[in-house]
């Protein structure tokens, strides 16, 4: 399809975009010398656009979408109508707070929530994703150290089953990264956290569930191995989805965590969403946290800065339309609908494991969480079929394909999360097609790399892409 | 699949030559199919200490980012700086493209024969 700057003609406009109503307020001095290249088109040319655009993807509207790791789940369509009423979209960060009391409510009512649902006692919700999240987090646990003069304590143990964004925000966050094995669940070594843990631990990060789509069995052994050391303990919560309102992070030893409202709170995902991830901290670390508190002062509420704050993570008060999506997801499940939720998506996923276990191979064959792993490394020396191949072929039948090659742990691994908005006859279907094109590769085996073949664009040359990417467009 | 007789094998998949002292380390043939095509690579400084057993750079693959570690203790006295710019070398003759040239070599993990680090990669498969 052609770019937007590739179509219309000079001079040519629509109306769908309302008048600056801001006066003109620029000098000569910052005014650019050259008009700025936008696309002039008509209504109908932008209107076909948006359309055709919408047509070369695969969203949660278009069907299946398990992509493992991610809860793609459904956005409601109440989350978009209370996140366009005006009171919420028309609204300036400056505003006088006693203007945006609303506003203010929606913040504190949001950071309550979560705290409940995770057994913590305070929260920010300026982080714009997860690893902005864990990032922050990070900071609060230096600035704790830090406060504390307990400088020595340089190290975060991060287990190798974690999410790879986890070594890679110790980085950021200025911690040497100490990687430990799994063991043969994909779960915590024990003997491996004692050998590593000393007095320079400043913590631990953990993914729970974890990467394969299982509960850590050692979770309250593990905090109190990482406490006894000195240490904190971070909580990746990208898989809340599977416990919220059942077992709180907070109770099993947690000090800080990060939420993706994203995944877990099913606001938009994907496409630049945007994010929004979270952080929620026991009461000893709230003094660090960025960004303004609101807190509640007589009748309403005020925003204030925290006594140590480690600054700002993120301009204002984070994506604040997402917050009030989430918000409105978790006031329409309620009390009774947040754990239904996680033991839906739980359900789905062991429903879905037990129907294509007698035909694909587990990477770990027990009861899993909200996800789970299966490995292709069988059919690809068998018959050079890889996980990529199978992933490939069932985009021609309407499904997303479920994450590949992740976690590392794993070979020609497939992760597949269903959750819990998927109806029983969309999960049969998929597990119908899942056998098709594993039966299909069994027959035609060299057929299985020629696809997709029905989708906008066929199989990319992602090597080539990497290597020699173009990113003008002219 | 190629395990050279003449070198030695950390069992996270680098090979290594040691030789009065010095020290050549490059990404197995073993290890370069399972990452699949490489896209980028990071390489140390010349003058950095590489300490044995842990990551003096990293391969980036269309699959995954992976660490490459570091079969001995020393100085990296050379880094081949064509990788940088022709990271597909290391899948097309992962036995001449090598990372790093190490000098004062004072320690070295447990490596294997070209024997063992065959049974290991079996065995690894089979996982």
């Amino acid at each position: 399809m052609k770019l937007i700057f590739e179509m219309g003609a000079p001079g040519r406009g629509c109306d769908l975009l309302p008048d600056c109503q801001a006066p003109d307020v620029s000098g000569k001095a910052t005014r650019r010398a050259a008009r700025p290249r936008l696309p002039e088109v008509s209504e109908t040319e932008l209107s076909r656009h948006y359309t055709e655009l919408a047509k070369q993807v695969h969203g949660v509207n278009d069907g299946f979408y398990p992509l493992g790791s991610c809860t793609m789940k459904y956005n409601p369509k109440i989350d978009e109508q209370a996140a366009a009423l005006p009171g919420f979209s028309q609204i300036h960060p400056l505003q006088d707070a006693a203007d945006a009391q609303g506003c203010l409510e929606v913040i504190h009512k949001t950071e309550n929530a979560l705290c409940a649902i995770t057994g913590m006692d305070a929260c920010t919700l300026q982080p714009a994703a997860g690893a902005h999240g864990e990032f922050t987090g990070l900071l609060l646990i230096k600035a704790y150290h830090v406060s504390r003069g307990d400088e020595k304590r340089r190290k975060i143990i991060v287990p190798d089953s974690a999410h790879g964004t986890n070594p890679a925000s110790g980085a950021m966050a200025g911690f040497d990264v100490i990687n430990i094995v799994s063991d043969e669940n994909g779960c915590v070594d024990l003997a491996a956290l004692r050998a590593a843990v000393g007095e320079d631990t400043a913590g631990l990060m953990l993914t729970n569930p974890n990467t394969v789509g299982l509960f850590d069995p050692n979770i309250a052994e593990i905090t109190r191995i990482v406490h006894e050391a000195g240490g904190l303990c971070y909580y990746d919560g990208a898989n809340l989805n599977a416990i919220m309102g059942i077992a709180r992070p907070g109770d099993m030893g947690f000090d800080v965590m990060h939420l993706n409202l994203h995944k877990t709170f099913s606001t938009p995902h994907g496409g630049g969403g945007p994010g929004s991830g979270p952080v929620a901290c026991k009461h000893f670390l709230a003094d660090f946290l960025p960004g303004m508190r609101v807190v509640e002062s007589g009748d309403g509420y005020e925003a204030m800065r925290a006594k140590q704050s480690i600054g700002d993570m993120h301009g204002f008060y984070g994506n604040f339309l997402v917050v009030v999506r989430a918000l409105c997801y978790i006031m329409s499940l309620g009390r009774e609908g947040i754990p239904e939720a996680a033991t839906g998506a739980v359900l789905n996923a062991n429903y879905m494991m037990h129907e294509l276990k007698p035909y694909y191979h587990m990477a770990y064959d027990r009861t899993c969480m909200h996800e789970f792993v299966m490995t292709l490394e069988h059919e690809k020396h068998e018959r050079n079929v890889s996980a990529l191949d199978i992933a490939k072929a069932l985009l021609d039948h309407g499904i997303h394909p479920p994450t590949m090659y992740f976690p590392l742990i794993v070979h020609e691994a497939l992760m597949i999360e269903p959750t819990e908005t998927e109806s029983r006859e969309t999960i049969d279907e998929a597990v119908r097609i899942f056998i098709e094109v594993l039966k299909q590769s069994e027959k035609t085996p060299e057929q299985m790399h020629a696809y997709p073949q029905q989708t906008p664009v066929r199989r990319l040359d992602e090597v080539t892409a990497a290597r020699k990417p173009v990113v003008r467009y002219d | 699949m190629n395990f050279p007789e003449e070198l030695r094998y950390a069992k996270s998949h680098e090979w290594v030559k040691i030789e009065e002292g010095n020290a050549i380390i490059g990404l197995t043939d073993y290890a370069q199919s399972e990452l699949g095509d490489l896209v980028f690579v990071n390489l140390p400084e010349v003058g950095d200490e590489l300490t044995a057993g842990e990551a003096f750079g990293d391969v980036e693959s269309v699959k995954a980012v992976s660490d490459v570690y570091s079969p001995v203790s020393g100085t990296v006295a050379e880094i081949n700086e064509e990788l940088l710019d022709h990271p597909e070398r290391i899948n097309e003759a992962p036995y001449e493209a090598w990372f790093v040239k190490v000098e004062n070599v004072t320690a070295e993990e447990e490596l294997f024969d070209a024997a063992a680090y065959e049974a290991h990669c079996a065995a690894e498969s089979e996982d």
